[in-house]
């Protein structure tokens, strides 16, 4: 498949396709950090992962919407105040889902994935309604235009560095919370052992909302930074979601870093084979390899040990 | 069964459930519903198979499949394969620069029938790959997962990744699948004119008759030590592995006989409607399949059936006449199931209208009691942690 290209343009093409792999690196990362949270946490599969998304994504084009008609003059900044929205509201919702819905289901893991599959119908058909079946876009503000040039062959966009710049935000962020805080702290031991933790006094129940909430707040941020690469519809959510899980699944399951390390290598490996292959094919060599890998290892790249 | 028994079972109450759904298939429906709405109610039930099986895997075994889409598919696509090169003779497809191979890959610049369409020259060889190339491919995943015990979510999200795998490689590979248009405009099977209202008809009936034969099946799975086996693994898999089964092997076989059914309902589905498309393999249409079974009851086999034909009669009803509002039926119905009614409408009869029943037919149920349930197998049943959640027919 490499026959006909110098040595210096399969570099170029290696240099280009990685970069725009690593736009999608940026969204599945995002995705994926809210998914592999609330998965880890919880064994909870939220199958309506990807409307929560959209769902910031809509936010996004409506601030922007709001920032052009009645304050032109701060648009640059605009994306901020979006991604801020972005993350309470879609935070805002998943706690009351999880109150509503989620909490009656924690013992019934496979029932979660029916329930929030129909919430994900619900939300698209809803977004249908509101806001058309029409792809929207966002204008980009003045300074995410353009591209950095780095060699005469490569050109770097400014707004797909600007969305993994986010992306690697976030997951520093994520870190720092699950890691280095008292929070992280009570999440790692619900995740170990959920009878001691709550014998020693943590509140597992609060423990559980505020993690879901703060998935779905992640996922939030993740369509708000999907708008800056790409236009939003109302079924754009379930075109990543499959994607997504097997992120999840393939880094190991309660694992951040095994969870950036699989999106990388999946992106990756999908950008560059679609330059020499048809994208469909890329897709389904890439899905395979990654099924196959599972089948061989079935807890993921990187599992936690943990005594059950 | 001798054949006094045969006639008691007829006459017991789970006998009684089977000849009502039989008489409302082949009596009430044939004679009140027109030619093109008996085939609409023949396309549900091909779903009926697919729910049948997922009774069989998720109820009663506990393996979530959200990828029976794809041996619905695969067996529909055998069929279909089948169907086009009937449909493609030279004299036919003289029009085209190549003729007697289908008319997709012609517009694909294929010269020649690739290798793995050949055997489908054969009706018998057709039969055969309906039920055998899904239930291989169920074997094959089903070792791989079953045997490194892997289950629950994972094994729902890689059956997912596989629906969504070969939905991807058939729209992408055109030439060699029909991609997303599927295999349309078939004809003929063995010269019989499959399209006319009679053959439709026909059809329908053969539909049922294979129903029947798959409900058969499972009931005789499900009332073995072999059903059993299934319903504990899912309480207790620990406890079943400890007491000397081969835990992976009862997984293996229980995800197999779902794939074949999923595959004779495949073959029927092309059949009856006339094509196949990659439509009805992806995730939306594989996880739909998945209500039909939980909305008649994850337990009951019977309920399957009613579960297929009332979400596919709402849906074309629905779809009809108000298009944007079936979405949030459906999702609606995907958490009203799964919170308030986990056993679904089997789960409902038992609650509400045996007991009615039971009063109605109080004399007789005092003399059959014995027949139907043996103290042993009652006890069984108390010991089961699913005792209460028991299908109908098991009275």
């Amino acid at each position: 498949m490499f026959d006909g290209y110098t040595s210096s343009e399969l570099m170029s093409i290696f240099a280009m396709q990685g970069f725009a792999g690593l736009s999608l690196f940026s969204v599945f990362v995002l995705m994926a950090l809210g998914l592999a949270i609330i998965f880890g946490q919880m064994g909870v599969i939220n199958m309506a992962h990807g409307e929560f998304m959209i769902l910031g994504a809509y936010t996004t084009y409506l601030t922007s919407g709001f920032f052009q008609s009645y304050l032109p003059g701060l648009f640059g900044g605009y994306f901020f105040i979006a991604m801020v929205l972005a993350f309470f509201i879609c935070a805002a919702l998943g706690a009351l889902v999880e109150w509503l819905m989620i909490r009656h289901l924690y013992h019934r893991p496979l029932d979660t994935l029916l329930a929030t599959w129909g919430l994900s119908l619900i939300m698209q058909q809803a977004y249908r309604s509101i806001f058309g079946a029409r792809e929207v876009g966002v204008d980009l503000p003045e300074w995410m235009m353009g591209a950095i040039p780095v060699t005469d062959m490569v050109d770097l966009p400014i707004n797909g560095l600007f969305v993994m710049v986010i992306a690697l935000s976030v997951a520093v962020g994520v870190y720092l919370l699950m890691y280095r805080s008292g929070y992280g702290k009570k999440v790692r031991a619900v995740v170990q052992n959920r009878p001691m933790a709550e014998a020693v006094g943590i509140n597992s129940a609060g423990i559980d909302r505020a993690t879901f909430a703060l998935g779905c707040g992640i996922a939030g941020i993740a369509g708000a930074a999907f708008t800056m690469i790409g236009s939003t519809g109302p079924s754009s959510g379930q075109a990543y979601i499959v994607d997504t899980f097997l992120v999840v699944v393939f880094g190991g399951a309660q694992s951040l870093i095994g969870t950036i390390v699989s999106a990388f290598g999946i992106s990756q490996a999908q950008s560059t084979m679609e330059f020499f292959l048809s994208g469909s094919m890329a897709k389904v060599l890439t899905l395979l390899v990654v099924i196959g890998i599972l089948m061989i290892r079935p807890e993921g790249l990187m599992a936690l040990k943990v005594r059950r | 069964m001798k054949h006094s028994s045969l006639m008691k079972w007829f006459v017991s109450r789970e006998g009684l459930y089977y000849l009502a759904l039989a008489f409302l298939l082949v009596v009430i429906l044939p004679l009140t519903l027109d030619s093109f709405r008996l085939n609409m109610v023949g396309k549900y039930l091909t779903y009926a198979f697919v729910a049948i099986g997922l009774v069989m895997c998720w109820g009663k075994a506990g393996i979530l499949s959200l990828g029976q889409g794809v041996f619905f598919g695969l067996g529909g696509y055998c069929m279909a394969m089948f169907l086009k090169l009937e449909a493609s003779t030279p004299e036919a497809t003289a029009i085209q620069s190549t003729p007697g191979i289908p008319d997709f890959m012609d517009w694909n610049q294929l010269t020649e029938l690739p290798w793995f369409w050949e055997p489908f020259h054969s009706f018998s060889f057709t039969l055969l790959a309906v039920i055998g190339v899904p239930v291989l491919l169920a074997f094959v995943i089903g070792i791989a997962m079953f045997t490194r015990r892997v289950g629950g979510v994972y094994f729902a999200i890689i059956t997912q990744a596989i629906a969504a795998v070969l939905t991807i490689l058939i729209i992408g590979q055109q030439g060699y699948t029909g991609g997303v248009n599927g295999i349309t405009d078939l004809q003929t099977l063995m010269g019989w004119d499959i399209r006319t209202d009679e053959a439709r008809n026909i059809l329908y009936f053969i539909c049922v008759a294979m129903l029947f034969l798959c409900l058969f099946a499972a009931r005789l799975v499900q009332n073995r030590k072999l059903g059993r086996i299934l319903v504990a693994m899912n309480a207790q898999e620990m406890r079943v592995r400890f007491s000397g089964y081969d835990v992976a092997a009862f997984k293996i076989f229980v995800f197999c006989l779902a794939a074949a059914f999923a595959g004779i309902g495949g073959a029927l589905f092309t059949l009856l409607v006339g094509f196949m498309s990659p439509s009805f393999i992806g995730i939306v249409a594989s996880i739909e399949m998945v209500i039909f079974c939980a909305l008649g009851g994850r337990l009951s086999i019977l309920g399957a059936v009613y579960g297929a034909l009332l979400v596919n009669a709402a849906k074309s009803g629905f779809s009809e006449s108000f298009p944007e509002l079936w979405p949030f039926a459906m999702g609606a119905l995907f958490i009203g199931v799964v919170l308030a009614f986990p056993d679904g409408l089997a789960g409902l009869y038992k609650s509400y209208v045996m007991p009615l029943e039971d009063k109605v037919f109080k004399r007789n149920k005092s003399k059959s009691a014995p027949v139907g349930a043996t103290p042993a197998a009652k006890k069984a049943d108390d010991y089961s942690p699913m005792a209460n959640t028991c299908s109908p027919e098991k009275s």
